[in-house]
């Protein structure tokens, strides 16, 4: 009898030391991912989803370096070719073994998505030498290969091999309807998608055979949508989540006051700007008017006060740390300056413009929009604004129906040249390059340098390229920038390293995550 | 008696038509789907060609007829987020709405009666003045002011109740998960209620309490008085059921009113039912579940209504006869 006892006291023992390591996380985001297939759309929600549930090749680290994951090293052989060795005995969810044959696979599949195949556009068939080495392949030199593999997630070519029970090929990558990867996955992630309830409710659970051992303590995360900025961050404070995504600016204080909760912030590199529109208008094609403008766009306080901080003014697209980044350049604001210019250019009595703006899109974007209008109406510039939400938006700013027009970016590449081929280069129908340039700027020199740089594989002169396209952009002021948005998560302090798990890419690294 | 029916079920499809067009007016203003299911960087070609593989480019008309063909055979087009049929989608969301609003009735149900009949009793007593002014406040704040306040007070403040989201949920029959089987589940359902109620409540208590001060000044109920029976047997026998028809009639038709709250109550308190669904699609540009939404709404009061109008002229002959002139 007494034995029983202690064994059955020994076994309770055990099971709650068990217990005792492993932690459930109750993450909100504002939105959930939309789908099990890494490929259906490129957008920050479905790279956080790829980073639980899948790993990629090389990811980020937080000081913007490489870092090794599925792929063990890597080395140049020549400039069309990066040689990969995969790490080994790295296993799918399926219990299959990753290979260089999976990879392929996938780098196959991603040229077929819509939304990767313009990033994956450079690249050319790749060659499996073995098992675990495999050449990936540039059709020309090509710099930014290792910033691709980033955005490699090996996916298990077996398991999304052949027909699911509709009949329909079980590797379809499909937006809108039923395929089998939008409701199956076999990553070879920290985490498995236990259960699904799209916009409602996620359970995902640690694999077992993860290849990392030296990972994080969370064996379950639940997740849910929380849309609503005031519920998200009230669930937080309740306690009733352990860690939100974004954290609404207006709440920031609230969140740094409250106790047992941590508010994690880092300068983001979405840049916000504003592109006049030359094609539009007569007045705006004088490089002096671009200038007034920008003179008289008071950037810092708009960070100050509609920001309240918490963005970085910025003076170019680059943020710091790409290496497009110039670091002499300097905000502009001087209001005698940019009547002066004003004056110069013959339109000191000033003219009116159209503006359009998202209300939904970016942090306070109405807001900063209408504080942008009150002060060109300093320099005697009158604007009609018009603001709209987003899935509204796009469609205006396409068809260009203001002169000038609001647009924030990120850089999927995490490159500067990605800033110039969408947002400032020559609009082009056939090339797609200039596809978000609504100011239709054009400038021959910076389409040439952008160019350039893209088969330039010494970083040193790739770098001066693309600074010097920056310092161009700078002088003809060939739009407003703003700011540089900031990344913004919170938690309670039962995280014990959630500000090391965060990036500027804001895909947090939840299997890394150690909690109480 | 067929020629009413006939009648009625014409002018129900006629109803129904007009929804239908109204919904695809407000698709065509809400935003491009497109840009919602591609990522921002995708080429003008490739957004063209995924347009044009789901009809978005074609004439308005021949959406809509499109609609309305594939409507007639159960099929309420596709939700672009959920990537399932849009009818499925709702089905699976409408538990919890069904749940919210019943919850929130029974609320109304027991508080407005008492206190409608005690404030008709006792119209000058401090008690009264004091529920007659909180129905004022009641029926003038928001409701997404009052459900914040609720969520700040009670989950924030006090800790006391979960702040969103249903909880704990049981399946009962396939496709019902029920809150109402679990402690967490029913916790979770207190202050969406009560947010949900604070819309109804007032309303309630004023018109019962209108009613039933009308019908105390009636000659049947001096006569009763008079006769001697017991006060309480007048109230509650007599002279409340008399008052319950207007309230009925009321009820019917708020009950339009209480779906249309559940939209923003749910939306602050992330209960994943159909109004939040419905903003989201909305939030989302995911116009086919947008309009599968009004359609399928408009269709419930529809059905109701035509009953309803139906039993009236089985048990009202004049309802009949009034519409024929």
């Amino acid at each position: 009898m007494k034995r029983s006892v202690i064994l059955f006291l020994a076994v309770i023992a055990i099971l709650c030391t068990g217990f005792a390591h492993a932690a459930t996380l109750r993450l909100a985001m504002d939105a959930d991912p939309v789908s099990l297939d890494p490929h259906v759309q490129l957008s920050g929600g479905m790279l956080q989803y790829s980073h639980m549930v899948f790993d990629p090749l090389i990811r980020w680290t937080q000081e913007m370096e490489f870092e090794p994951r599925l792929a063990e090293k890597w080395e140049r052989t020549d400039p069309l070719t990066v040689r990969v060795y995969l790490r080994k005995g790295v296993k799918f969810h399926s219990g299959n073994e990753l290979t260089a044959k999976d990879v392929a696979w996938t780098l196959a599949r991603l040229k077929k998505s819509q939304d990767y195949k313009a990033l994956f556009e450079p690249f050319g068939e790749p060659v499996i030498v073995d098992d675990h080495t495999i050449d990936l392949k540039t059709t020309k030199p090509y710099g930014l290969t290792l910033n691709m593999c980033t955005y490699i997630f090996p996916m298990d070519s077996e398991f999304y091999s052949g027909q699911d029970e509709k009949g329909l090929a079980k590797d379809a990558i499909v937006k809108t309807e039923h395929s089998f990867a939008n409701e199956n996955e076999s990553g070879t992630g920290p985490y498995v998608v236990e259960s699904r309830e799209p916009g409602q409710k996620w359970v995902l659970k640690a694999f077992p055979d993860y290849w990392d051992k030296n990972k994080g303590n969370v064996d379950t995360i639940l997740l849910t949508p929380i849309s609503e900025d005031a519920t998200r961050v009230a669930a937080l404070l309740a306690g009733d989540v352990d860690f939100i995504m974004p954290v609404p600016p207006q709440d920031f204080d609230r969140i740094e006051k409250a106790e047992g909760i941590n508010l994690i912030t880092m300068p983001g590199t979405r840049v916000i700007t504003f592109q006049l529109n030359q094609k539009r208008r007569e007045e705006l094609k004088n490089p002096k008017v671009r200038q007034a403008i920008v003179y008289a766009v008071n950037n810092m306080g708009i960070v100050e006060k509609i920001m309240k901080g918490r963005a970085t003014v910025a003076e170019q697209n680059s943020p710091e740390g790409y290496v497009g980044h110039v670091k002499e350049l300097q905000p502009r604001f001087d209001l005698e300056k940019a009547r002066q210019l004003m004056k110069e250019a013959g339109y000191e009595k000033g003219f009116t413009v159209s503006m359009i703006a998202p209300n939904n899109r970016y942090v306070n974007d109405e807001k900063i929009a209408e504080a942008v209008a009150s002060m060109l109406s300093k320099i005697n510039i009158k604007v009609e604004l018009k603001t709209m939400p987003k899935a509204q938006f796009w469609d205006e700013f396409d068809a260009q129906v203001a002169d000038i027009q609001m647009i924030g970016w990120h850089a999927d590449t995490e490159d500067s040249a990605n800033f110039f081929e969408f947002l400032n280069m020559c609009p082009n129908k056939e090339t797609g390059y200039g596809q978000y340039n609504s100011g239709n700027y054009c400038n021959a020199k910076v389409d040439e340098l952008t160019l350039a740089s893209q088969s330039e594989t010494d970083p040193a002169k790739r770098a001066k390229m693309l600074q010097d396209v920056e310092r161009i952009l700078y002088e003809d002021a060939a739009f407003v920038p703003l700011h540089w948005q900031m990344l913004s998560w919170a938690g309670s302090d039962k995280l014990k390293n959630a500000d090391k798990i965060v990036n500027v890419m804001n895909f947090p690294y939840f299997g890394d995550l150690n909690m109480d | 008696m067929f020629a009413f029916i006939v009648r009625r079920i014409t002018q129900a499809i006629l109803v129904m038509l007009i929804i239908s067009l109204i919904g695809f007016a407000i698709k065509q203003s809400v935003g491009d789907p497109i840009r919602e299911i591609t990522g921002i960087s995708v080429s003008a070609a490739e957004r063209e060609a995924l347009r044009e593989k789901l009809g978005l480019n074609d004439p308005f008309l021949v959406q809509w007829l499109r609609f309305i063909g594939k409507a007639l055979q159960g099929d309420l087009g596709n939700s672009f987020y959920f990537k399932r049929p849009a009818l499925q989608v709702i089905l699976t969301k409408a538990p919890a709405t069904l749940e919210l609003v019943f919850s929130t009735s029974i609320i109304v149900v027991l508080l407005s009666v008492p206190i409608g009949i005690y404030a008709a009793v006792r119209p000058r007593s401090w008690l009264s003045r004091f529920f007659m002014g909180a129905s004022i406040v009641g029926v003038s704040i928001p409701v997404f002011l009052s459900a914040i306040l609720l969520i700040y007070v009670f989950s924030v403040g006090l800790g006391w109740l979960p702040s969103y989201g249903r909880g704990e949920l049981v399946e009962i029959v396939p496709g019902w998960q029920s809150g109402y089987f679990t402690i967490d589940g029913l916790k979770h359902l207190i202050l969406p209620s009560i947010a949900l109620s604070s819309i109804m409540l007032p309303l309630f208590i004023r018109l019962i309490r209108a009613e039933m001060k009308e019908v105390l000044e009636t000659e049947y109920i001096k006569f009763a008085r008079a006769k001697g029976l017991k006060p309480g047997r007048i109230l509650f026998v007599h002279a409340f059921k008399n008052t319950l028809l207007p309230v009925i009639t009321v009820g019917g038709v708020q009950l339009g009113t209480l779906i249309a709250f559940t939209i923003l109550t749910e939306t602050v308190f992330q209960w994943k039912g159909m109004g939040s669904m419905f903003i989201e699609s909305v939030e989302r540009a995911d116009t086919d579940l947008m309009v599968a939404y009004l359609v399928f709404v408009g269709f419930i009061f529809v059905t109701v209504n035509t009953l309803v109008d139906l039993v009236y002229g089985l048990v009202n002959p004049t309802v009949r006869i009034s519409g024929r002139k």
